[in-house]
């Protein structure tokens, strides 16, 4: 692939605050048209990163390549970006027109096409009747839907979005959430998005890349992370509840640890093949099956239910394995109380092993 | 059941607590504050009395008294007439002259502190954080530390004794405290709003004027406060940096009202005194309710 299929390209990209080293080279390929999220916790450099990328702040070395050109050095408004912030930053005195005319008018377009451009905005948006109104008279939603506007009326080719729903409710945030994928399918520009909340991750991305202490830990699709999960962190962080871990060690084919005794037949091994030796398994809680499924599952085991945490949709219970604590999501339907022995399946081939120093997949 | 309970409810307490309009508390209040308020008003009131008897009233000595006979000639003698010295054209000239130095002192310094604290907050330059440090330490030099090496600075300039240089002083001994008072408001404006304004293409002179300046304006009339009531009250900087005949208000009223010659005229001395301090006085009035509905728009968040 050369250079112009590329819509961003981030390349060997360092940024340091005076000796803090925030961003630790890092590389991202990002292809046009594509709906890429950052995902992180809270401080592990996203909204550095994505401030980079728009040329808020300057790399301390690297190169940030948008649309095949090189806009390392180039202003926020000659990169051909829109940028949608946590805060909405609408400008307080101006009307919602006068927001999403303010690039224009600074890029010099001719009055009727900032007209044009507005009110395709506000049409796409819903917005119109607001376009007279100053940002204090609007709630939380409308206030984001008019950022998200501001980048609308620029036309450009790469969307940034910086944690754009998290100041506003649940309710409203999941409507919003599905407009925004709705938005990128109809204008089907690049959007990278910056978030700490793996549902919005997982629902919208075509691509997630997880990141920690500045650096990548994975970057592939959101089926690839919740699947075949490239180390342990990235295991641990995507999932809720989050996956069981267990130590224990690999021989002849076979992971054994106190309470568990799995044959690895039909593992998806990175190297092709079991290497023996120290290992760490990790089971989704929602892979463990319980009830009926248990006759099919290879592996079978009694456990102690120690608390029962319904949730309407579905029932989290904590159980005892082998001494430790261990995560099951059963059914919201299922009756368990605490003490009750409960059977239980596992199936390797949906698990994930790790190493037990490098914590990389094996 | 239901019914006993809503009885009991409605029988007692209910709603905000009865209060009585004179209790010992109210009493401490409001004596407290006609207490201040008469120790502050007496004396304006003497002296709006005195300033308006006639010399022959005065001279009876009865300070308290209304005017018998109203007249308003030793107003009218305090702004036209009244010698200070070699001319005797009363407070006009010296009020012109104010106003002269007032004006561009005012605007200069505020335009400069307030792109000065912009710069500081929003577009960080290397050693940005040590031109602050030195400003701030610079807003704690005593004045009179500095009087003379600024004399002979003009000297060598060769503005020493004009409205001009005094218009400098008034600028450079503002930018300290102005500079403070804006970095901490502009500190205050959420950065995005900035970083939004790069996006969209604004450079530093279009986000000063079209983002900062119309957020700000609370502040601003905080600063213009400041720098008129500093800069019409100043007598030091009056007296030594410029020349009599261009003497501000200030420094006029002294002389006036210590002049040797003749009779004290105390009606004189009075009418002259209220009529310099008119201008800070009609400042606090205006700007006071500008100030107000200043904070109260930008209270309200974008
Ligand atoms: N201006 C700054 N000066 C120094 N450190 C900063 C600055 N901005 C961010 N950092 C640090 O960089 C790290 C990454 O910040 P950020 O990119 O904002 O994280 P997030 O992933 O939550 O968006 C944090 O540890 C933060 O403390
Ligand atoms: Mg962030």
């Amino acid at each position: 692939m050369n250079a112009d299929n590329f819509s961003v390209q981030i390349k060997d990209l360092d940024l340091n605050f005076g000796a803090v080293k925030v961003l630790r080279g890092l590389n991202l390929d990002i292809n046009n048209g594509e709906f890429i999220v950052l995902l992180g916790s809270s401080g592990c450099g996203k909204s550095t990163l994505l401030n980079c990328i728009a040329g808020l702040l300057e790399p301390s070395d690297g190169q940030v390549w948008i649309g095949g050109k090189n806009v390392t050095w180039d202003e926020p408004s000659q990169r051909g970006i829109g940028m949608v912030f946590q805060s909405y930053a609408l400008y307080p005195q101006m009307t919602v027109r006068g927001n999403l005319s303010f690039g224009l008018k600074n890029a010099r377009i001719p009055r009727d096409e900032i007209e044009r451009r507005v009110a395709r905005a506000a049409g796409i948006l819903q917005i119109e009747p607001l376009l007279d109104r100053k940002p204090a008279a609007l709630s939380g939603g409308q206030r984001q839907r008019v950022a998200i506007g501001r980048a609308l009326v620029r036309d450009v080719d790469v969307f940034l979005f910086d944690e754009p729903l998290s100041n506003l409710d649940a309710k409203l945030r999941a409507d919003l959430r599905v407009e925004i994928k709705r938005l990128h399918t109809q204008l089907n520009n690049t959007m990278i998005y910056v978030t700490h909340d793996q549902v919005e991750a997982m629902t919208l991305a075509d691509r997630i890349a997880i990141m920690k202490g500045g650096k990548v830990m994975q970057y592939s699709t959101p089926d690839e992370i919740y699947n075949r999960p490239q180390n342990k962190y990235v295991a641990d962080f995507i999932g809720s509840p989050s996956m069981n871990f267990v130590e224990g060690t690999i021989k002849g084919g076979k992971f054994t640890a106190p309470g568990l005794a799995l044959d690895l037949k039909g593992y998806d091994f990175v190297g092709g093949k079991a290497t023996d030796g120290a290992a760490v398994i990790g089971i989704r809680p929602e892979h463990v099956v319980t009830g009926e499924l248990v006759s099919g599952a290879p592996f079978q085991t009694d456990v102690t239910v120690d608390i029962v945490e319904p949730m309407g949709s579905d029932t989290l219970v904590w159980a005892d394995l082998g001494g430790a604590p261990f995560r099951i999501r059963m059914d919201g339907q299922a009756r368990v109380h605490r003490g009750e022995t409960m059977r239980v399946g596992l199936e390797p081939a949906r698990a994930s092993l790790f190493d037990v120093k490098t914590e990389e997949r094996l | 059941m239901a019914n006993a309970s809503t009885n009991i409810a409605a029988a007692g307490p209910r709603g905000p607590k009865p209060r009585r309009a004179i209790s010992g508390r109210n009493i401490m209040i409001y004596g407290t504050l006609g207490l201040v308020a008469l120790y502050y008003a007496l004396p304006l009131y003497v002296m709006i009395v005195t300033s308006l008897k006639g010399m022959p009233e005065v001279r009876l000595g009865h300070i308290f008294a209304p005017p018998v006979e109203i007249t308003f000639q030793p107003w009218v003698k305090a702004w036209a007439q009244a010698c200070t010295g070699l001319n005797c054209d009363g407070l006009s000239r010296g009020f012109w002259n104010s106003v002269r130095i007032l004006i561009p002192s005012v605007v200069i310094s505020i335009a400069v502190a307030s792109v000065n604290g912009y710069a500081l907050v929003n577009w960080k330059f290397k050693g940005s954080e040590t031109f602050f440090t030195i400003l701030i330490f610079g807003s704690f030099i005593p004045y009179q530390v500095m009087l003379y090496p600024i004399v002979i600075l003009l000297r060598e300039m060769g503005i020493y004794g004009t409205l001009g240089g005094l218009v400098m002083v008034h600028t450079i001994f503002g930018m300290p405290i102005l500079t403070l008072l804006f970095r901490n408001y502009f500190t205050s404006v959420p950065e995005e709003l900035f970083k939004a304004a790069r996006v969209d293409g604004a450079g530093f002179w279009g986000i000063y004027f079209r983002i900062m300046l119309p957020m700000s304006m609370p502040i601003f009339v905080v600063a213009i406060i400041l720098q008129v009531t500093g800069i019409w009250n100043d007598f030091l900087f009056g007296v030594v940096f410029t020349k009599p005949d261009l003497y501000p208000m200030t420094v006029q009223l002294n002389n006036i009202v210590n002049s040797v010659q003749g009779v004290k005229e105390y009606n004189v001395n009075m009418a002259a005194t209220m009529i310099t301090g008119l201008v800070p006085l009609t400042v606090y009035f205006i700007s006071g309710k500008l100030f107000v509905r200043g904070i109260a728009a930008g209270a309200v968040k974008g």
